[in-house]
């Protein structure tokens, strides 16, 4: 049945070699950790990815019942984690994943870093890298202010004051974040909704579809 | 059957095995998020409390609108809400408690809600109509009679329970 829908669609599109492309190559020996264990170290970029995909999904699911508004976002949060089936799991899914995260993306930095497999021609893979990394911050950061309780309030406060910190645009920079130059509230709630779930994935996308085609172009990088 | 070993080639041994551990894995993950997302729809049905909605010496042999309001908790939000039933008593002085949601696609019905049919239930939506007893003209869109409510009597007052099609 399934071998007929390929078929199928085979005949129609050729899909054959774009499958080919995107998934059917060797692992060279070196990064093979059956072969040689410390290998290991080369799966924390593909560690890394798997990871956002459970924050993509656990997220889509969250939006189901959280609200970014001041008068009910701790309600809703509180709603889906006390009375809805595993809403317990899924919001801990999204809550310590965006930590693995960032985990994960620091030792794949790591490995990088230590194992030069920076160095030209990937220098440019390496800067995408770091914008990917930046975008990881930008989320756990707006991340960290939709459940709407004192902590996320005021670690919000607190980041908006650093921003203010920037000679001459800072002020400017807080209240462009904040939706408003005094208050942190309804306006930031939205905003800082708006960047996590629409902005900074967006963002996400693209250069991770970049740091991929170019793993694919240039190659993993050779034994040291 | 014959008699021949079936061979499973070291190929397909790891491609069954890969497939089983992703789908596992896969399985694991997604498990909780879809039973989370339909959580509604496992929710038992609610019973439907009886609420007082009217005083039996109010009730005519004309349908009167009757309102009352209910405490509603809608997940993390609460709030009262009106609700509405078209109420009298039929020639036997049985009381009949109608439903006002029009059963073609839910417009709120009115008793002589249409000047040409003074002695008839009218959904303005589509035109839609019903005879005093609830069941609906042939002809107009509607497919079913009104709803009728469950009630019951209790020291000169009115209780309402759950509106139910009927013949269920
Ligand atoms: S909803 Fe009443 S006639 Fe269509």
């Amino acid at each position: 049945m399934l071998q007929k829908i390929y078929d199928w669609v085979d005949e129609r599109v050729d899909i054959t070699p774009l499958w080919r492309d995107i998934a059917d190559h060797e692992v060279p020996e070196h990064v093979n950790p059956a072969h040689n264990f410390s290998a290991f170290v080369y799966c924390f970029g593909g560690l890394t990815f798997f990871v956002t995909v459970i924050q993509i999904l656990s997220g889509m699911f969250l939006t189901m019942y959280y609200v970014p508004d001041i008068e009910n976002a701790w309600k809703s949060v509180y709603y889906l984690q006390t009375e809805v089936a595993h809403g317990q799991i899924v919001r801990g899914m999204h809550h310590w994943g965006a930590s693995v995260v960032i985990v994960m993306l620091f030792l794949h930095t790591l490995r990088v870093f230590f194992q030069g497999a920076y160095k030209k021609p990937r220098e440019l893979n390496w800067i995408v890298g770091v914008l990917i990394f930046f975008i990881m911050l930008g989320l756990g950061l707006t991340g960290y202010l939709l459940p709407w309780d004192n902590k996320a309030y005021f670690a919000t406060v607190v980041t908006l004051e650093i921003a203010e910190g920037i000679p001459i645009v800072g002020e400017m920079t807080k209240t462009l974040l904040a939706g408003n130059p005094e208050i942190v509230g309804a306006q930031t709630l939205t905003r800082f909704f708006a960047i996590h779930v629409f902005f900074l994935p967006a963002a996400l996308f693209a250069l991770m579809a970049v740091h991929f085609i170019l793993i694919r172009k240039q190659g993993i990088s050779g034994p040291m | 059957m014959s008699e021949k070993k079936q061979q499973v080639s070291r190929r397909q041994f790891l491609n069954y095995t890969l497939t089983g551990v992703g789908g596992f894995m896969a399985a694991g993950m997604l498990a909780p998020m879809v039973r989370f997302a339909i959580d509604p729809v496992l929710q038992p049905a609610s019973t439907g409390d009886y609420q007082a909605v009217a005083q039996l010496e109010d009730i005519t042999n004309e349908p009167q609108r009757f309102d009352w309001t209910i405490d509603q908790i809608d997940a993390w939000y609460e709030s009262e809400v009106t609700k509405s039933a078209w109420v009298y008593k039929d020639d036997n002085d049985e009381i009949i408690a109608l439903s006002p949601v029009c059963k073609h696609l839910g417009c709120f019905v009115s008793w002589a809600g249409s000047d040409e049919h003074p002695d008839q239930f009218y959904c303005p939506c589509h035109d839609g109509r019903y005879y005093k007893d609830g069941v609906n003209v042939p002809g107009t869109p509607p497919a079913a009679a009104l709803d009728e409510f469950e009630y019951k009597t209790e020291d000169g007052t009115l209780y309402l329970g759950k509106a139910k099609p009927r013949g269920a």
